[in-house]
């Protein structure tokens, strides 16, 4: 079949842990936006949800970090959090081994990546399933990119790697569905965690909804030590919406909820590209 | 011995439930098999939030280990921020402090603290 559904969104912890802490207006409002985007999502009918999530250590480590990995198990164990703290009940979300191994026998194509058999899922992907496959009844073909442990994957190697990721996709008969999460700019869990650079957001998803390869890839913005400077630690993770833009195709966005809630730590965002328009042109 | 060391003992704590109740039952034995410091150790042991930022613990790594101590959240930034105050800024990787020490950067929202109160 193919790709019938690619978004982004945010994953931070505090989104659903700290819900209580934030200005009920404007974390109301986010949340209807990341329900709509499952409401969307499920219309759509995948057969399994691809998430692109930069994980913070639930399973890859300093001693052997792959710089792109995929899961190939029948279920995940998650979170791997303190469910009080998360605000996130522990459980198992369900996978399809066999539709994972073609689907990584595709991108391997293309991309040099890494395979795992077993996976914890931690906030960066329960956070987002919470929202948008709230049942947990949708088999999710689990991705990393390595955003925490420098020496971290060259943008351009990202961009490939979500070229690899589409033409899986095209390849396999099941209808497929990629969410990539993460922040934008944040400094997360530090003390200064809730600074958030929301101009330099803005301007990142235009050239996201715009799928605007060079301008999403421009060194000159968005080398290491200059998102590092503009849009901290947290920053890395504009690999997981890049390559959500590569899979797309040259599909245009559309950014439904972006705006700072510091206790969450992040403009808390919610954008989706309009496949269809893409394929009706075509 | 090194961060390494540090931030290893917390990602395999961090994710494995038996070593979990290993450490609850004895902090220290579970540090034996790693080459660790007498300062590492203690700020392990205790723990010592401040003294683990200061040291370089990456943040996604540390923010775990205070939820595992039911640490709250606003409790987990003073005690990175005393941390620094404390012992300085933090010794190396990509997880260090740009604000000032009395900045105020993520207020909680004053009707959750009029709820708490």
């Amino acid at each position: 079949m193919s790709l019938v559904f690619a978004g982004v969104c945010s994953h931070a912890p505090g989104i659903t842990g700290r819900a209580h802490l934030a200005d009920p207006d404007v974390r109301d409002r986010f949340y209807e936006a990341f329900h709509q985007m499952g409401d969307d999502l499920r219309a759509a009918k995948p057969d399994a949800v691809v998430i692109i999530a930069a994980e913070h250590f639930a399973n890859f480590f300093m001693n052997n970090m792959p710089s792109f990995a995929i899961g190939m198990a029948d279920s995940y164990e998650g979170p791997i959090e303190d469910p009080g703290w998360l605000g996130i009940e522990r459980r198992q979300v369900p996978g399809n081994r066999d539709m994972s191994q073609r689907f990584i026998t595709e991108v391997m194509k293309g991309s040099d990546i890494s395979y795992a058999e077993e996976w914890k899922f931690d906030h960066g992907i329960m956070v987002p399933l919470h929202f948008l496959t709230p049942d947990f009844d949708i088999p999710v073909i689990p991705v990393n990119i390595n955003c925490q442990g420098p020496p971290l994957a060259p943008l351009e190697r990202a961009w490939a790697f979500g070229e690899s990721l589409r033409r899986a996709c095209d390849a396999l008969p099941e209808r497929i569905a990629i969410i990539g999460t993460g922040g934008i700019s944040h400094w997360p869990a530090t003390p200064d965690s809730g600074k958030i650079n929301q101009a330099w957001d803005l301007e990142f998803m235009d050239r996201w909804c715009r799928n605007d390869r060079d301008a999403l890839l421009d060194q000159s913005s968005y080398n290491d030590l200059q998102v590092y400077t503009d849009a901290g630690q947290g920053g890395f993770e504009i690999r997981t919406y890049l390559t959500v833009s590569a899979a797309a195709n040259g599909a245009k966005g559309v950014v439904h909820f972006c705006e700072p809630i510091p206790i969450f730590a992040v403009s808390c965002t919610v954008a989706t590209y309009d496949l269809a328009a893409v394929s009706s042109a075509r | 011995m090194t961060l390494y060391a540090v931030q290893k003992f917390l990602y395999e704590l961090n994710r494995t439930p038996a070593l979990q109740t290993a450490y609850s039952n004895d902090r220290h034995a579970v540090l034996e098999p790693f080459d660790l410091t007498d300062e590492e150790i203690t700020a392990l042991t205790e723990p010592d939030i401040g003294k683990l930022f200061h040291l370089g613990v990456n943040g996604q790594i540390l923010m775990h280990f205070a939820a595992f101590h039911q640490i709250e959240w606003q409790d987990y930034l003073q005690r990175m921020r005393d941390g620094i105050a404390a012992y300085g800024p933090v010794r190396e990787g990509v997880y260090a402090m740009t604000t000032g020490l009395d900045d105020v950067v993520a207020p909680v929202h004053s009707a959750s603290i009029e709820g708490s109160s």
